[in-house]
């Protein structure tokens, strides 16, 4: 028994470069979700359409010829809009946030299955230019988030981004120093979706396909990203860009840990399941030192 | 300064829980007048507060603020002219973010609000100038997160935001109601004195008599949705409670009668 789980744990470094890039990737989509779970207050459930919506744009783009940048920039539009429809839906039309984003995401499977023609599509990595693939692992793969996380800095403290941030903080208080909270909601889940679509373009070239279901349980990938990020870095990352570069380190320790159990032999169907119940134990971690270890003083 | 006619509203019309929180108001506020609000629960002071502000829209009537009628615009646009200070002292304020930011907020209040950086250091040097006199030691921790604050200090912080660019109207919505006595005390001095400074004109809602009579320059008692008092000039300077309290009875007295 110990000699198996040793000899897998030998293949072990061998797959860490891509649980690394595909930690990279996927973390840019968990910084996504950071900004409307985190700074907008709002449990986004669109990314798990609209990050396939990124990969069938991006993919159908490159195969019909067009450059990979401009795929990419088409991708990001297409999920600026999918955060639009959410936003529409959330605000001008009274839905609670939870339930515009299964809306959306339920009409995106639809709108995915257009997009591509049919559930999968492949694109061959030696035709085509690719950012980054399983064969190679590019360094655009770990400049992508970093450039992110710079140009989220930078828009978190304008006058605009402020306005987001307050908006999610205290909506009462952002339309009484006059900000159209409304507006920044719709706002906060453009942005927090265009990131989630890129972070699909970039994985469907990297695996060398979409699929529609690829962005299924992506909340919750997101979500564990931002709470391990969270759990490791809380306490050493004050700064916002820290913050969300603790998200992005998040992001690759849960597919280090995945890869991890995968090599211990665990039933890669289970994945799903650990995933879930790793985040629910995560989430409720808060409740229960609140309920539980806070009497008698003890900290 | 402010303007309101015949202002009317109900809510849950048509069901069990109808309720005529606004029956006919007509106030009008000259440049530099400071009013005081008084009135029994229900009596409609918060909910005409809220109705100036546009937390939700005026079955009838109109609002008038400086020249601008503000009767169909929304509440981010009305802030433009209002600042705000609210009962609960974590309604004012954004408590994730820190004391600077916050300050940086509402000194923008109804400006477009653009890719500018969202604080200056300029900036930070008016804030900390303008947080000294406060007395609560918040000049030097001005990147602290405002949930950290006490409520006194949120409200002092949030009176300063609502008066750091200057309102054509300053609301106060039982701003004092939450807070010990000292500290309401101090809070609402401090209210007064940046009111007399700036030559604000005010509205504020107090369950306190004796702070009615002591602060503002004129009285103005609600019941049931309308104006019932309204004292002015000298006969304001001279009011007692005493006074106050017999008119307080006399209209409830006539409102259970009229039942």
């Amino acid at each position: 028994m110990i000699s198996t789980i040793l000899s897998r744990l030998v293949s072990l470094p061998g797959a860490m470069p891509g649980a690394m890039a595909q930690g990279l990737i996927w973390g840019i989509m968990a910084i996504g979700v950071y900004i409307t779970y985190r700074i907008l207050d709002v449990a986004d459930l669109t990314v798990d359409g609209s990050f396939c919506t990124g990969g069938a744009v991006c993919i159908m783009l490159m195969l019909a010829g067009y450059n990979v940048w401009l795929s990419l920039l088409a991708a990001v539009a297409a999920g600026m809009l999918t955060g639009l429809a959410t936003g529409i839906f959330h605000t001008f039309m009274g839905i609670p946030a939870i339930l515009a984003g299964i809306l959306t995401q339920l009409s995106l499977y639809s709108i995915n299955l257009k997009i591509m023609g049919k559930s999968n599509q492949a694109i061959n990595v030696d035709k085509f230019n690719l950012l980054v693939s399983l064969r190679w692992v590019k360094d655009a793969a770990v400049r992508n988030p970093l450039i992110m996380i710079a140009v989220l800095y930078w828009f978190f403290g304008t006058e605009l981004g402020c306005g987001i941030r307050a908006t999610g903080s205290n909506p009462n208080m952002g339309r009484a120093q006059g900000i159209n909270t409304d507006f920044n909601k719709v706002l906060g889940l453009m942005l927090s979706n265009a990131l989630v679509a890129f972070s699909g373009a970039l994985l469907t070239q990297y695996q060398g396909f979409a699929d529609v279901s690829m962005g299924r349980g992506a909340i919750v990938i997101g979500l564990a990203a931002c709470i391990i990020g969270e759990a490791v870095f809380g306490r050493i990352f004050h700064n916002f860009a820290l913050r969300l570069l603790s998200v992005a380190l998040g992001s690759i320790i849960y597919y280090i840990v995945i890869q991890i159990v995968l090599v211990l032999g665990l039933d890669a169907n289970l994945l799903k399941l650990l995933s879930a119940l790793v985040v629910a134990v995560f989430l409720a971690i808060p409740y229960w030192k609140g309920k539980y270890f806070s009497k008698g003083g003890k900290k | 300064m402010l303007e309101l006619k015949g202002i009317h509203k109900t809510f849950n019309a048509g069901t069990i829980n109808e309720k005529r929180a606004l029956n006919g108001i007509d106030l009008k506020l000259e440049p530099g007048d400071f009013v005081t609000i008084i009135g029994g629960n229900g009596a409609g002071k918060s909910t005409m507060l809220n109705a100036i502000s546009g937390v939700f829209p005026v079955d009838q009537g109109s609002i008038v603020i400086g020249h601008t009628d503000v009767t169909s615009l929304p509440e981010y646009k009305r802030a433009k002219y209002l600042g705000r200070v609210f009962q609960d002292p974590m309604m004012g304020t954004a408590a994730n973010m820190g004391i600077e930011e916050n300050l940086a907020l509402a000194a923008r209040r109804g400006d477009a609000r653009t890719f500018r950086k969202g604080i200056t250091a300029k900036e930070r040097e008016l804030y900390r100038e303008k947080l000294a006199p406060l007395g609560l030691g918040l000049e030097n921790r001005m990147t602290s997160k405002v949930g950290l604050l006490s409520g006194g200090q949120r409200q002092a912080l949030t009176l300063l935001m609502a008066t750091i660019k200057k309102p054509s109207l300053l609301l106060l919505d039982e701003h004092t109601a939450a807070l010990d006595p000292k500290t309401a005390d101090k809070v609402l001095q401090l209210t007064d004195e940046i009111i007399r400074r700036d030559q604000l004109t005010a509205l504020m809602v107090t369950h306190n008599m004796r702070n009615a009579i002591t602060y503002g320059n004129r009285l103005v008692m609600m019941n049931e949705g309308r104006i019932v008092v309204d004292i002015k000039g000298e006969e304001k300077q001279n009011l007692q409670v005493s006074d106050l309290l017999k008119k307080f009875n006399i209209e409830n007295d006539r409102m259970l009668l009229s039942e």
